[in-house]
């Protein structure tokens, strides 16, 4: 990308792209240079298919030259992790399973984006069917953190997260299941907002734990990020755990709401394992708040600590059983050590999967089997329940809650991968928010001493993004984190 | 030295069967998606991504499948669940696109109710006892895909896959393989009567498992099941559930204990084989599927289903017997067939209850026959309800003798003309004139006096010799029923 156009956010390109200023081809263009020039140590794209998005870059400019724009993202390049279908592309979800599968439909929300005229720009690397926290899970390859190249960007959504933040692309597309969009946005210093349960489709969003899979955008700015939400939000009958909710104007409610909020901060969120670099930026933006008049209180959510483990049985109950499809039978890869049917299930299926995702089926497998499922799914269900009513009850109090988003910040590649708990504790302030459905943002609040972003996590009532995310552009608008970028 | 049945002998053993019925809706669009359901379409046309379980892809419920069930639910008394709640069953094999079916697990959406069966009669036209099959459950579920298996490999056709199915399971309250074939007959015949399904077997539309144990007469306990399977007609059904008691019993008499396994029953031998045993047993690790939100069925959604239901078609029997008189052996044919027994009450309307009786022979015996012969169903015939009334109207009214309207029903079916005009071309109209009627009568009597002085001597059907030259004087339209009259009439005076 041309050093002008680099790290601009969507709102300023689109706004030149409606000026007429450049062209939806020519940014296509700034982006792919971009990618060239800094991906060879990023590792954000899985794929990119040039001629596709030079493609859509030229229809973009022939309905702008008609007047027939379709929405303040047409032109706009937006970058998809891949494990959202796109008709006509790969969908390898990170997994040497689905290596040659290219989908012949679209998710929900990349027709959404469509719609608004987007420019659908390269498949993003991510922890193998969305099951990490550092993007080391990948099948194919590591992807670094723009900030520091020995690091890892987070996960699962690490390729989506790493591409904005290297000012490949604009926004981006990611999915958040415990925590996969918000902390890779806070490890490698952008917005990126897991919109509540039931907001966005999942339909053509392969599946991990569906109860808890949720797709959200990341971007440099709050502001893009409303932006790109308003093409994906709304009821869709091709899935049956969407709501049917209003719409608002997302970005016209920025300035709407002006607060002052009152604000919740949960005493669970600020104890033992939280990083002091992390607790200091986190508190500062608390205390900013409270200096523009927000009624700060502590709030408790006292089933936290059993967050991770129900977390743990449920997503992998449901993933043991979602994966089940991936049996080298069809699409998938098939072992040429197979002979019949079963023998295809075994190979393939030790051969196409890696060790996390081994990892999680085996222990899904086991909390479902008969006679255990009681003591582990059944009440980790329970647990659930309790977990969303310390949130609602917390709601009745304040309208939004403070916490960090990581407990740490971005950690060195390889610093976690021969231990999965430690692993899993990376998640351990997201987590909860999944299990309650509630929608979170988080945005850069500060750097740590050797210069790495540090994310502060919003959050808000359910379906209440539009409130959620003025919070977020009210502490954004006063503050500069957004705007430093990784020298690369 | 044996006086009583002993455990030595075959009729000291009862039979405690359960069935498993699978039955496909018959639905517009699959299951969770709105591809066509159908049957013999070219391998794989009836898929999409949803069918295909493509990674990313959901399911959504098809509601009209879940109102086929309460449906069958209602007529079938069952309670009918408040929420419609979906699980998945999880287990690998080949022709399950997701390797977990969507089904009903804890929750089915039809517990209890009951099936009432028609046991055969002494004899074909002897109505049988009727009794009541208690049911456990009925839930919903999706079809699995068909494998083809080569001499290499195995082809795989999902056309069937995703197509609604419903799983009935009766109580093992079932005790011969005649009232299990007498509980599919009966079960087949309510579906097929309320358009839930057109059950047909050759198809796979219905297919049936059965749980058969035995235990010694008196016994409470239950005996150690055996499932047997591929039971792909009614008849089969009965025949291999008779041939597994058999060889029960003949385990049980020899010596031998039974073993809990799955037996594969083949219909054209008559035998049977082991499957597995129970050691093989799946454990299907069930939960709620997170894709599918529960469906509350509130009372208003049930009550405008109960606004169309069919009237049960036992019901319909006893109102048969009750309003037109019919005999078992005319309500047993019309009553299985809700397009027949709605064209007979049509007709009876027509005719008047009084003449049901009538146009019940006709519709029974002659329609179908004529149907038969040249290969029609009811819906291409001629003959309509209004022919059949207005036919049994001019019989009953003497107009035309029975002979004579066997031949204009003949013409009827050919064209479809209505009886009136045929009757009135061909002249077949009876002769109801008393006067030539009495002439024809005197000269029969006057030329045969050995058949007068037989009558006179007390021997009635002497009568009928003189009936013959009158009915040929009379060209064939003299009214029968008026010479039979006449002929006493001048007997008794002369």
């Amino acid at each position: 990308m041309s050093s002008a156009l680099a790290f601009q956010t969507a709102a300023q390109l689109s706004d030149q792209l409606a000026a007429r200023q450049m062209s939806a081809v020519e940014l296509a263009q700034a982006c792919l240079a971009q990618v060239r020039a800094t991906d060879g140590r990023i590792n954000a794209f899985l794929s990119l298919d040039e001629a596709d998005i030079l493609a859509q870059a030229r229809e973009s400019d022939a309905r702008r030259a008609a007047g027939q724009a379709r929405s303040p993202l047409d032109g706009v390049p937006v970058g998809l992790k891949d494990v959202i279908a796109v008709r006509n592309q790969p969908l390898t979800c990170g997994s040497r399973m689905l290596e040659k599968f290219v989908s012949p439909y679209d998710a929900t929300a990349a027709l959404g984006l469509k719609n608004a005229g987007a420019v659908l720009f390269g498949r993003l690397n991510m922890d193998e069917f969305a099951m990490g926290s550092s993007t080391e899970n990948s099948a194919y390859k590591t992807t670094a953190n723009p900030w520091d190249t020995s690091r890892i960007p987070g996960g699962s959504s690490g390729g989506s997260a790493a591409a904005v933040a290297a000012g490949q692309v604009p926004v981006s597309l990611g999915s958040d299941t415990g925590g996969s969009i918000r902390q890779p946005a806070s490890l490698c210093g952008i917005v990126g907002l897991k919109p509540t349960y039931g907001l966005i489709s999942r339909y053509g969003l392969v599946a991990y734990a569906s109860s808890l899979d949720q797709i959200g955008p990341f971007g440099h700015t709050v502001e893009d990020v409303a932006m790109t939400l308003q093409t994906i939000a709304g009821h869709d009958e091709k899935d049956s755990t969407s709501f049917r909710t209003e719409i608002p104007d997302y970005r016209a409610a920025l300035a709407q709401r002006r607060g002052p909020w009152k604000l919740g901060v949960p005493k669970e969120y600020f104890g033992e394992g939280l990083a002091p670099e992390v607790r200091a930026s986190v508190e500062q933006a608390i205390a900013w708040y409270r200096a523009q008049g927000c009624e700060i209180r502590e709030v408790s959510l006292p089933h936290t600590e059993y967050a991770v483990s129900a977390y743990y049985i449920i997503a992998t109950a449901e993933a043991s059983s979602n994966l089940a499809r991936y049996d080298g039978i069809r699409y998938t890869h098939r072992s040429a050590k197979s002979t019949d049917a079963i023998d295809i299930y075994h190979h393939s299926r030790a051969e196409g999967f890696g060790p996390e995702v081994k990892r999680r089926i085996i222990l899904g497998t086991y909390v479902l089997s008969s006679g255990y499922y009681d003591a582990y799914y059944g009440r980790a269900q329970k647990v659930r329940t309790l977990i969303r009513q310390d949130f609602l009850d917390a709601f009745r109090e304040v309208d939004a809650l403070l916490t960090p988003t990581s407990p740490t910040v971005a950690f060195k590649k390889g610093e976690k991968t021969a231990n999965p708990l430690e692993m899993y504790l990376a998640d351990i302030f997201t987590i909860s928010l999944n299990l309650a459905g509630l929608p979170g943002v988080s945005v850069p609040c500060g750097f740590s001493p050797e210069g790495l972003p540090i994310g502060l996590q919003i959050v808000g009532r359910p379906f209440q993004e539009a409130e959620l995310l003025a919070i977020a552009h009210a502490y954004e608008r006063a503050h500069d984190f957004n705007t430093k970028h990784p020298a690369l | 030295m044996t006086s009583v049945p002993n455990s030595s002998s075959s009729s000291a053993y009862e039979a405690v069967i359960g069935l498993e019925v699978h039955v496909q809706l018959k639905t517009r669009s699959k299951m969770f998606t709105r591809v066509a359901t159908g049957f013999g379409e070219p391998p794989n046309t009836l898929t999409d991504p949803v069918v295909l379980a493509l990674p990313g892809t959901l399911p959504v419920m098809n509601k009209e499948a879940l109102d086929k069930i309460i449906k069958t639910g209602l007529l079938l008394g069952c309670e009918i669940a408040p929420v419609c709640k979906w699980d998945r069953k999880n287990y690998f094999y080949p022709d399950s696109p997701k390797n977990y079916q969507i089904s009903q697990y804890d929750q089915p959406i039809c517990l209890r109710g009951g099936v009432e069966i028609e046991l055969p009669g002494s004899a074909r036209n002897v109505m049988g006892e009727h009794k009541t099959i208690p049911l456990t459950r009925i839930h919903l579920e999706e079809d699995v895909g068909k494998l083809n298996h080569g001499a290499v490999e195995s082809l795989i056709d999902y056309n069937r896959a995703g197509t609604p199915l419903m799983e009935l399971v009766t109580d093992p309250a079932i005790k011969s393989a005649d009232e299990a074939f007498a509980f599919l007959t009966a079960f087949r015949m309510i579906l097929v009567a309320a358009g839930i399904s057109d059950c047909d077997m050759e198809k796979g539309q219905m297919r049936c498992d059965a749980n058969i144990s035995i235990r010694p007469v008196g016994d409470e306990k239950l005996g150690t099941k055996v499932e047997l399977k591929n039971l792909n007609s009614i008849s089969f059904v009965r025949d291999g559930i008779a041939h597994e008691i058999q060889r029960q019993i003949a385990v049980v008499l020899g010596g031998g204990t039974i073993r809990q396994e799955t037996r594969d029953y083949d219909g054209q031998t008559g035998t049977s084989q082991s499957l597995r045993s129970k050691e093989m047993a799946h454990d299907y690790r069930y939960f709620p599927d997170p894709d599918l939100m529960p469906v509350k069925v509130d009372e208003a959604w049930k009550a405008q289903l109960r606004e169309g239901l069919p009237e049960l078609p036992f019901d319909k029997q006893r109102r048969f017997f009750d309003v037109y008189k019919l005999p078992y052996t005319i309500t047993s044919v019309l009553v299985p067939d809700r397009a027949l027994s709605d064209y007979f009450e049509e007709a009876a309307q027509l005719a008047g209850t009084a003449k049901a009786q009538a146009v019940g022979n006709w519709i029974a015996n002659d329609l179908l026959r004529e149907l038969g012969a040249a290969g029609l169903e009811l819906a291409a015939s001629k003959i309509r309800p209004a022919h059949i009334a207005a036919l049994v109207a001019l019989i009953e009214g003497g107009a035309i003798s029975s002979s004579s309207a066997k031949d204009v029903f003949v013409e009827m079916f050919q064209s479809g003309e209505m009886p009136e005009p045929i009757v009135d071309r061909r002249g077949l109209r009876q002769s109801n004139d008393t006067g030539e009627l009495e002439k024809w009568c005197q000269e029969a009597i006057a030329a045969n006096p050995k058949a007068v002085a037989e009558y006179k001597a007390g021997n009635e059907k002497a009568i009928n010799s003189l009936k013959g030259p009158v009915m040929k004087a009379g060209k064939g339209k003299a009214n029968p029923k008026l010479v039979d009259e006449v002929l006493r009439k001048l007997l008794a005076a002369g």
